[in-house]
């Protein structure tokens, strides 16, 4: 049954289809490959059971010629931000450890609605606060790459879980947030697609909030095509979210078949870093000729706001974290510590229940917002955040996507970075500033470091066009050919 | 900007976490990097620029205004770290 965890989302639905096995073997397979990779600690909760009865449903729905399309039938994993009704959901932290929602996020109900089969909830940074998937309260995901080599490696982050899942073959697909950088960095560190949407593509109702103006569902995936699989099954109109876009969505698979030819690539002068590793620059370059191979023009385009993405964000989310993390207080719900007065049992309950990065940035985010100092850090902000959307929109005047390195590093190893937040933060560099912009971006693994470790590339594109970045995404895909796959943990 | 342990006291006593005093210096230490790091941003001309709330080139929708939702009283408690009675409970807040 090997063979079945290593099949992409697009090959599983054709087997089913055909009847070449069962959606019950496929979770079965699956199932198995999750027990057998304990040890990378993707899951917090394992849900064999609800897998199983699901596949079963699938393979009725199958026979009876009822088969609900791409998905149906097909194992996925759940990052535990997504609220699951009768499945515990902590966002990693202790302060939500034991939360059983009486109701399910509209991501997930239009997974489950599309026949997805969930094999558990993953791990991820507490609140999705991280890029190393480090400061989870159920302790950090072991990324399947270098795994034995005696030096274990972070998966990034927030959605670590997620991203080591897909890349041990532990599930076909998984859901992820990315806030700022999310989705992107993991899928680069552990060698598989992700796709952050636009802004308001996905339903953000009954995702475990961090910083509501930047938050966004995507798709985690081992090939560009099942990225768009996948996202047609999670995307759509909300009623329940304010800012989710009522806008129809196209058919986002079929752009991977699309041939390139014709495209505008936009190479931004202002990610050429210093210190950039050269394997890096020299993997961006090489997509270069590989777009020109394929009929593209590549231009160089200017965001002249870049280097003030990060401090930009860092106020940004922040903020909006300690104005959404209040409502953990320990009297409806989650972790109560007890204390003599009202206040004292907020303080305590706050003080044991969120780890130290969520207590830091949340005591950021309160101060930037405090009176007197909300025009110098928070308003400011705002404003620079006004210039770097901006930027884009004069860019995408010239080209059509936007090309770039994901992250400015391979997977490092569990415990380098975590005595400097800032250097922590880095990580994100390349891929904040299309959050704050509030634009589609897809990380896509393009080759291998000199240590031999997924290195992902990252097409940004406009608003609302996730067609043409999966377009160019596939191209990249096409030319790279990157087929390497970690060894598979648990198998011999 | 750096902060004080004193800023530092009154900020977590905002956010409610109660920290403890060995806490103080570390957490001011690193706030105040970060704070350093994010000023940054003053280098930036920002004259006559509107703020950015949200990136949803949206009107915020509007719906009825009616009841939509309710009578699930055991739901929204089964979470509820010590109810009693079809309530929530707190410390005494008023003597």
């Amino acid at each position: 049954m090997t063979g079945l965890t290593d099949l992409t989302i697009a090959e599983a639905a054709a087997g089913l289809a055909k009847r070449d096995f069962s959606a019950v073997e496929l979770a079965q397979a699956h199932i198995a490959a999750v027990a057998a990779a304990r040890a990378l600690n993707a899951f917090i909760v394992e849900t064999a059971e609800g897998a199983l009865v699901a596949a079963s449903e699938a393979d009725s729905r199958c026979l009876a010629g009822r088969a609900r399309g791409a998905l149906d039938g097909v194992p996925v994993a759940i990052k535990d931000l997504f609220c699951t009704e009768g499945v515990q959901t902590t966002a990693g932290s202790r302060i939500l450890k034991g939360f059983v929602p009486p109701y399910e996020s509209t991501v997930t109900a239009n997974l489950k609605r599309a026949g997805a089969v969930s094999v558990g909830k993953t791990n991820l940074d507490e609140f999705a606060m991280g890029s190393a998937n480090i400061t989870s309260a159920f302790g950090p995901v072991k990324n399947p790459w270098g795994l034995g080599s005696g030096r274990d490696l972070v998966p990034g982050g927030s959605s670590g879980g997620s991203a080591a899942a897909v890349a041990a073959g532990l599930c076909l697909g998984a859901t992820g947030t990315d806030t700022g950088g999310s989705i992107r960095q993991p899928a680069s560190f552990c060698g598989i697609v992700g796709l952050k949407p636009t802004y308001g593509r996905c339903s953000r109702w009954g995702i475990v909030a961090f910083a509501s103006s930047l938050d966004q569902a995507g798709p985690m995936t081992r090939t560009v095509q099942d990225a768009g699989l996948m996202l047609s099954a999670m995307a759509g109109h909300d009623p329940k979210d304010s800012t989710s876009a009522p806008m129809a969505c196209p058919d986002f698979a079929a752009a991977a078949a699309q041939p390139a030819r014709g495209l505008r690539i936009g190479i931004p002068k202002e990610y050429r870093l210093d210190g950039m590793p050269a394997e890096i620059d020299a993997l961006w370059r090489t997509a270069e000729t590989w777009f020109r191979d394929q009929g593209c023009e590549v231009v160089e385009v200017s965001l002249p706001h870049t280097q003030y993405a990060l401090p930009t964000y860092y106020i940004i989310a922040p903020a909006e974290a300690s104005s959404n993390l209040a409502r953990y207080d320990g009297v409806r719900y989650g972790l109560r510590v007890p204390g003599e007065t009202l206040d004292e049992m907020y303080r305590n309950t706050r003080a044991e229940g969120f780890g130290a990065e969520v207590r830091r940035r949340i005591l950021i985010g309160t101060y930037v917002l405090s009176a007197g100092y909300y025009d110098a850090y928070y308003l400011k902000a705002q404003q620079v955040r006004a210039l770097i959307a901006r930027d884009f929109t004069d860019a995408f005047g010239q080209v059509d996507v936007i090309l770039a390195p994901t992250a400015p590093s391979p997977a490092f190893a569990i415990g380098e970075k975590m005595d400097d937040p800032i250097a922590m933060y880095l990580n994100d560099v390349f891929t904040v500033p299309a959050s704050l912009a509030g634009l589609p971006a897809m990380s896509v693994p393009a080759g291998l470091s000199a240590g031999g470790l997924p290195l992902g590339l990252q097409v940004i594109g406009r608003a609302f066009d996730e067609e043409t970045v999966i377009r160019a995404g596939a191209a990249i895909e096409r030319a790279a050919a990157f087929d390497t796959r970690p060894s598979r943990v648990g198998r011999r | 900007m750096s902060l004080t342990r004193d800023q530092v006291r009154a900020i977590a006593f905002l956010a409610r976490i109660r920290v403890r005093d060995d806490e103080l210096d570390p957490l001011a230490k690193d706030i105040s990097g970060i704070l350093h790091w994010v000023e940054q941003l003053n280098e930036v001309k920002t004259e006559g620029v509107e703020p950015m709330t949200s990136v949803a080139a949206l009107t915020l929708p509007m719906r009825a205004d009616v009841v939509n939702d309710g009578g699930i009283r055991d739901a929204v408690l089964r979470n509820a770290p010590e109810p009693m009675d079809g309530f929530y409970t707190v410390p005494k807040v008023m003597e």
